[in-house]
């Protein structure tokens, strides 16, 4: 039995993130160490396994030292005029912010298209047999294919003078892939209490909205919070190629398409993806927290 | 006035066209203040059936269930009993005081009347160090012990139990029967419990309700004239013991006829 406070569990508890942190520190080197020892062991042109063209190029244009990498971020953006230049990092992080405040905002707007639904579907059985299985089909409609057309029909909106901004179909894009594991994770939440629990309300001659607050939901936690993650990871994917392919100005994604134009400057790519990178991990921060906040002194076989 | 009124009850299930099953036909029991009544019977005889109809969890297909005068309807509405599981129910992301609040909650009591009447009933079932304590890190009797102080947290003059000893151990179980016989003679609480338990159902009551399946109908009722103080050598008394004998040779002439089983005979 794990009771909170306990002082041996609490050490556990600090032990248990200090392992998590430096295992995320050696798994990081690890990725560094395998992608040097490629470079040096790999093919440089690439190269074939039983006639299949599996092995990639090793050279330095297409894979660049981590360590180049790494200083690319403090050089400036054009290293040819370096006077008042912006550092490659500045621009990153810029693009990085610019497209987390899409991605939250798709997060959240996903969030509660997610929740509404599932709430309109543990409500009415005729709306969960008629909507669950179009959320399912909706999932199957490539990303790509979407982005500009959100942004085409977006363009031709226009309610009382407000027009539809350009990044909003981004923002969409992301809420798009947020909102339906957020649906289906909290339906199962929401249905997920006991016979026993529902008669227990019942016979207290509980309303609906009181079973719903003081039952539905707390009960969903468990099964929301790891729709939260799979939520967040959509809400990155989405908006990021939505940037991609719908040529936003601002965001990472179209940080990773510009620098993929510099054909002679390959590790500034790989900073743009770094930055990408490090947008999914804020997010999975986030909702790690979320988690940490929500599943306190709850029972830990649920958490886990 | 009394507790409960049960006249001419049939519950019948209707699931699909060939589906009918008549879970109870020609309910009649009524239920004074102050008593104490077991239903029992083999499974599938509708005693849980007839303790939801009495709580208004479902509805009788004929006759009428009266609760403390009123339409059973209107006494679930109003709260007039308290109702406690099998399974404990208690609510994992409450703590234990926030859990016996509940009742209060939902009736719109304010916080502080809340936090003092939950104290109040932990004192009545003799847990009142666990009050901040989680409901999971409490044994199943003690978890059992919360699900009554939550029941009887509004004071309602009904208590009605459905099998709710039936996950402890023999030893928490007989104790856990003493403990509730002590807190309704103490709430002056009636009580409407379906046992599988034999000794359990002689224990507590001042009437054994005893019911066949198929259809499900109360075959017999038996008084339990063993006197309001019952302690532990009441197990012990010739009376208890004979009672034992008169309701499982009842539970068995229903048996034999209909060939059913189910009934534990510890």
């Amino acid at each position: 039995m794990n009771v909170p406070g306990n002082p041996s569990v609490a050490e556990s508890a600090v032990g248990r993130r200090a392992r998590r942190s430096v295992m995320f520190v050696l798994a990081l080197a690890l990725v560094a160490a395998g992608w040097e020892l490629y470079k040096w062991l790999g093919p440089e042109n690439g190269g074939e396994i039983f006639g299949w063209k599996l092995l990639p190029r090793a050279k330095d244009r297409v894979m660049p030292h981590v360590v180049d990498i790494i200083t690319r971020f403090a050089d400036p953006i054009n290293p040819s005029s370096n006077v008042g230049q912006e550092s490659v990092f500045s621009v990153v992080m810029k693009g990085v912010w610019f497209s987390f405040r899409l991605v939250l905002a798709g997060f959240g707007l996903g969030l509660v298209a997610g929740v509404l639904l599932a709430v309109l579907m543990a409500r009415l059985r005729l709306a969960e047999r008629a909507i669950l299985p179009y959320l399912v089909i909706s999932q199957t409609v490539p990303l790509i294919a979407l982005a500009p057309l959100v942004a085409s029909w977006g363009g031709k909106l226009e309610l009382f003078g407000w027009e539809w901004p350009r990044w909003l179909t981004a923002t969409v894009l992301g809420a798009f892939l947020t909102f339906f594991p957020i649906a289906v994770g909290t339906l199962r939440g929401l249905q997920s209490p006991s016979a026993a629990s529902l008669e227990l309300m019942d016979s207290l001659a509980a309303p609906w909205r009181h079973t719903l607050f003081k039952l539905r939901f707390p009960a969903a936690v468990p099964y929301i919070v790891p729709a939260l993650k799979l939520g967040a990871a959509g809400s990155v994917i989405g908006v990021v190629v939505a940037e991609i392919s719908t040529g936003l100005r601002g965001g990472i994604g179209r940080l990773v398409i510009e620098f993929m134009r510099r054909s002679n400057d390959p590790a500034i790519v790989y900073t743009a993806v770094i930055g990408a990178a490090a947008l999914g991990l804020v997010m999975a921060g986030l909702v790690a927290l979320a988690d940490a906040v929500f599943m306190r002194n709850r029972p830990k076989e649920a958490s886990a | 006035m009394s507790a409960v009124v049960v006249s001419g009850v049939d519950k019948i299930f209707s699931t699909g066209k060939a589906a009918r099953v008549e879970a109870l036909v020609g309910i009649d029991l009524t239920v004074e203040q102050g008593e104490f009544v077991s239903l029992i019977g083999p499974s599938g005889c509708g005693k849980s059936t007839l303790l939801r109809l009495i709580a208004n969890l479902i509805e009788p297909t004929a006759g009428s269930v009266t609760v403390n005068g009123k339409p059973a309807h209107q006494a679930r509405l109003d709260q007039d009993y308290g109702m406690a599981f099998q399974q404990a129910g208690l609510f994992d992301w409450r703590s234990v005081t926030k859990n016996i609040e509940l009742p209060l909650e939902l009736k719109g009591w304010d916080r502080t009347n809340r936090r003092a009447r939950a104290l109040e009933m932990l004192e009545l079932v003799k847990l009142p160090e666990f009050a901040s304590h989680m409901p999971w890190q409490l044994s199943g009797g003690m978890q059992q012990r919360i699900a009554i102080a939550r029941a009887l947290a509004a004071h309602p003059p009904l208590l009605l139990m459905d099998k709710p000893f039936g996950a402890l151990d023999e030893m928490t179980r007989e104790h856990m029967q003493a403990e509730l016989l002590r807190i309704c003679a103490k709430t002056a609480t009636t009580v409407v419990f379906v046992t599988h338990s034999i000794p359990e159902a002689v224990y507590l009551s001042t009437r054994v309700v005893v019911m066949s399946p198929r259809p499900g109908r109360i075959t017999n009722i038996i008084d339990v004239p063993l006197g309001g103080a019952r302690n532990d050598d009441t197990r012990e008394d010739s009376i208890f013991f004979q009672k034992i004998t008169e309701v499982r040779e009842a539970l068995r002439g229903s048996e034999l006829q209909l060939g059913a089983r189910g009934i534990e005979d510890r």
